[in-house]
């Protein structure tokens, strides 16, 4: 019911590392002044592979309201094909944000009203050096360019101090890429 | 410094600041991160603390009993059918005035199974003698847990630090750390009067006969008598607590509610009571009710045992209404926090009409819009709602 809360629902695959990426964009969003970062992982019992999602809620003041969010402004989806499993776009608001680990082009993904944003991170996360596959790093690349809520400088040492012993290099080097060659349109 | 962490790993590094010495635990959810976090520090020796594993809840209460009974810092953690399970062990902890601190993220008791949230674990503990600390965000479990220790060392009682299990114990949120060296010097090393020594052996917590009895030392007090203190010295806690609250707020700079934590209460009809996040969560509703010109509060119950009646009396003598959110139940009655609550008001000349609503049981969602409801219709008829508790959410 807070308007100043932004709202963000990561889809990703339990093992994925979705809560690692959104984790990541909360300490971003948190050191750029958004005291109030709240990060609500789906609660129960997680099993590898099958679709999971995380809440992220991001405002300038102290969030007290911590139940899963309902009506995100943006959603990220960190695998494309979570897209025929799972109703990604569920509750998302009018004019809100897809942001998409897809190989297909921004023209093949279409979701009415509202704006996307695509990037094939898995294979930008191999060019970075990474092994097939790992895209939590990546797609926090494309949250940067496609939602301009927390800069892309702040989040590459976020994101090496986090993947500390886990090829920390590697995986800012994926977001950065990934950053690059973000396409966005839509609506 | 802060960081964004789970509010198990808040309670972790509380307990790795307060170098515990001996931590036995079995692991349950929505604890096991917090105990897997404080094995990573053993691990990593970053804590240096013995941390010993057992095949269940009784015996990390076991363990925890016997680690300080031979005077060392003691922690363990657990939730909902594993508390019960060590429950035996609680009566005796408290009985033999040993400083354990235990963290429980609360979950619901099966039957039915259930992993998720509500408060029935720990409020269904309520009289085994321990002190009982509810936090409310990330920053309060790490700070809680190293007031816990200070308390329990200083009356010599053990603590439970609970908070809202997934909720709280699995969502992430900035909280400061404390720096280690002005923790050391807020939490002194812990010095028993008594302890198990092969140098000087002694009989402890033995078979306590009805009456007093004269021994070597003078007259020994019979059970009614030691117990009797428990509950004084718990009383007395309340003010203990108080202390040591200003002292930690005066070295980090937060604290100031100790054992109730009020929002928007002061010129307020109407008073919403609970325990836990949910009183953080209703703050939002407050908002909402005071832009639409109701002149509405809340109130957290930070400390639930022991009871901080005059506060709570205090904060809600001359309302008009306060109402009641309840996690959980005394099956049969009523909820157990609005009984308590009514208790502490009968002698109050301006008693307030209380109602009870119990909701969230099993994790079921809370949404705003429920709480916004409830608290309307309270405000709305105060005097016709009644002292049967309702029900929010019920899809029967």
């Amino acid at each position: 019911m807070r308007k100043d809360i932004i709202e963000v629902r990561w889809h990703g695959r339990g093992g994925q590392g979705a809560i690692t990426a959104a984790k990541i964009v909360a300490n971003a969003a948190f050191v750029s002044g958004y005291k109030g970062v709240v990060m609500a992982p789906t609660f129960g019992t997680e099993r590898r592979g099958a679709p999971v999602s995380t809440s992220l809620k991001i405002s300038k003041k102290k969030i007290y309201d911590l139940s899963p969010i309902t009506t995100p402004d943006i959603v990220v989806v960190l695998d494309h094909s979570l897209l025929e499993e799972v109703n990604v776009i569920d509750g998302l608001k009018e004019n809100g944000l897809v942001i998409l680990n897809g190989y297909k082009p921004l023209s093949e993904y279409k979701f009415e009203g509202m704006r996307v944003a695509v990037s094939d991170v898995t294979t930008h996360g191999v060019t970075a050096g990474l092994p097939p596959g790992v895209v939590n790093s990546g797609i926090i690349g494309a949250f940067a360019k496609a939602s301009g809520l927390v800069d892309i400088a702040i989040l590459i040492p976020i994101i090496e101090k986090e993947f500390i012993g886990k090829k920390p290099e590697k995986n800012a080097r994926a977001a950065q890429i990934v950053h690059d060659n973000t396409v966005v349109g839509g609506i | 410094m802060h960081i964004i962490e789970s509010g198990n790993a808040a309670a972790a590094t509380g307990v790795k600041l307060a170098r515990a010495q001996v931590i036995a635990a079995y692991p349950i959810t929505p604890q096991t991160p917090l105990t897997e976090k404080l094995s990573e520090f053993v691990e990593s020796k970053e804590l240096d603390a013995e941390y010993i594993l057992v095949e269940s809840e009784h015996s990390a209460m076991a363990v925890c009993i016997a680690a300080s009974t031979a005077g060392t810092r003691a922690f363990t953690a657990t939730s909902a059918n594993g508390l019960l399970y060590m429950s035996e062990q609680l009566h005796w902890a408290a009985g033999a005035r040993l400083p354990i601190v235990m963290c429980v993220p609360n979950r619901g008791i099966g039957a039915p199974w259930t992993v998720w949230n509500d408060q029935q674990d720990t409020i269904s503990q309520r009289d085994v003698g321990w002190i009982q600390i509810y936090a409310n965000d990330h920053q309060q479990i790490i700070d809680s847990v190293i007031k816990a220790f200070r308390l329990a060392q200083t009356v010599s009682i053990p603590v439970m630090v609970c908070y809202d299990g997934y909720l709280l114990s699995h969502t992430y949120m900035p909280f400061d750390q404390p720096d280690q060296s002005k923790v050391d010097s807020f939490l002194p090393a812990f010095v028993p009067a008594h302890f198990l020594d092969p140098e000087n052996p002694g009989n402890f917590n033995a078979i306590t006969l009805p009456d007093v009895r004269p021994n070597s030392d003078g007259i020994a007090p019979g059970y009614i008598e030691i117990r009797s203190n428990l509950h004084e010295d718990l009383r007395a806690a309340l003010d203990t607590y108080i202390d040591i609250d200003k002292e930690f707020e005066k070295e980090f700079g937060r604290g100031g509610n100790p054992l109730v934590e009020e929002y928007e209460c002061d010129d307020a009809d109407f008073v919403a009571v609970c325990i836990g996040s949910l009183s953080y969560q209703l703050r939002d509703v407050i908002d909402i009710m005071r832009n639409d010109g109701v002149k509405i509060g809340v109130m957290g119950v930070q400390m639930y045992r022991p009871f901080p009646d005059k506060v709570i009396v205090d904060a809600l003598s001359g309302k008009k209404c306060a109402i009641v959110f309840e996690k959980a139940l005394s099956y049969g009655n009523q909820g157990a926090l609005y009984g308590d609550i009514k208790s502490a008001l009968y002698n109050s000349d301006k008693r307030p009409f209380v109602h009870n609503y119990l909701l969230g049981l099993g994790g079921r969602e809370i949404k705003t819009q429920q709480l916004l409801d409830a608290l309307t219709e309270s405000c709305t008829s105060p005097e016709t709602i009644g002292d049967t508790p309702r029900w929010i959410g019920l899809k029967l």
